[in-house]
């Protein structure tokens, strides 16, 4: 590592750090995922499918999570309605 | 009652083969009786990491199907005493590996031994399912690399809800880090995610760390596991690595670089 190679390191993070970062995120993501019954997918296609029935939405406008906390499952559905004009 | 250890990572080429060998080698040389298996059918590795290929007549397979029994199809290894290698079945398909049939021969070799090393295929399949399935402990294999975490990760989560001891509500499986090809040197650059990344990610007992080593590729070139080569840093990792899975207290060893005598880098060693 050269004497620019140690200036330019101060101001960029490391990749390790950014592999640390990365990975910290996905795993969390994937380890909910993981924890969720497996009709949700389903679930959530066709509670996009009742709503189109009146307002046109996309896929990613419908995001439904399960949370288990103890003794209580908290199913959580957050709808993007479309900006009306 | 034998202890059922599966050797996984959900990546291939992490070093699942070379540490079963190792491990293997290491609980036999304490006095354990130990067999190891060779899960991953198709491609039997096992064999020549030992050094035992050419003395493969029968195989796990041969053995679930009744074409032969558990004392033919054993390899007595020739360097440890108390150690036997079950190997795989080269040709069958990965349906060969029925439960009731991988149940049955482990039932049977737990009345012989005291351990019985599950060395796992790489993915999730049926392979990997069969392997892990009736484990008591797990040691997850894992380099300090995204994919290799992530996949670790997803193993972990297979361990937890997919084993006999998950499906019938008993005390879950022991989990346990294994980090490989570890370059002290690399991490201390910021280039590779280090041991503390590693275990804040994954939040499982660390049980070693194995240097990257020319030793590993020498010893499997030798078809000699690792851990005899008791010179090499990855050799005594490895033995540090089984010291701590039969519960006793060992300090990690070669996480820091190690300085270069000038004389050595001169020769580029």
């Amino acid at each position: 590592m050269g004497i620019f190679d140690y200036f330019k390191s101060k101001n960029t993070p490391s990749s390790a750090s950014v592999a640390k970062d990365r990975l910290q995120i996905i795993v969390a993501h994937e380890r909910t995922k993981r924890q969720q019954p497996d009709y949700l997918p389903q679930m959530q296609q066709e509670i996009i499918a009742v709503i189109r029935k009146y307002v046109q939405i996309g896929n990613e406008d419908v995001q439904i999570q399960l949370d288990n906390t103890d003794d209580c499952s908290v199913l959580e559905l957050n709808v993007t309605l479309p900006e009306q004009n | 009652m034998a202890k059922i250890i599966v050797v996984t990572s959900g990546k291939g080429g992490v070093g699942k083969t070379t540490s079963s060998a190792a491990i293997g080698t290491g609980i036999a040389l304490k006095g354990h009786k130990t067999v190891i298996i060779d899960f991953d059918v198709g491609l039997r590795n096992l064999d020549l990491i030992m050094g035992c290929e050419r003395r493969v007549v029968y195989d796990f397979v041969n053995v679930i199907n009744k074409e032969a029994t558990l004392s033919q199809a054993l390899i007595k290894d020739k360097r440890t005493p108390g150690l036997f290698i079950l190997p795989a079945s080269q040709t069958r398909d990965k349906d060969a590996l029925t439960t009731e049939g991988v149940q049955e021969v482990l039932e049977d070799l737990a009345k012989e031994f005291d351990y019985i090393i599950c060395d796992s295929p790489a993915g999730i399949e049926r392979g990997a399912q069969m392997a892990l399935y009736f484990a008591d402990a797990a040691i997850v294999v894992t380099n300090p690399e995204v994919s290799s975490v992530r996949d670790s990760d997803r193993i972990l989560g297979i361990l937890q809800s997919k084993s006999k001891r998950a499906e019938d509500g008993r005390e879950p499986i022991e989990e346990y880090l294994l980090l490989t090809r570890y370059h002290p040197e690399r991490v201390a650059l910021g280039e590779m995610l280090s041991v503390s990344d590693v275990e804040d990610i994954l939040a499982i007992p660390l049980i070693g760390v194995i240097p990257e080593s020319e030793a590993v590729l020498k010893a499997s070139n030798q078809g000699a596991p690792v851990i005899l080569d008791v010179e090499s840093e990855a050799g005594q990792a490895y033995i540090d690595a089984v010291d701590r899975l039969m519960g006793e207290e060992r300090p990690l060893r070669f996480l820091e670089v190690q300085k270069k005598s000038f004389i050595k880098r001169l020769l580029g060693g």
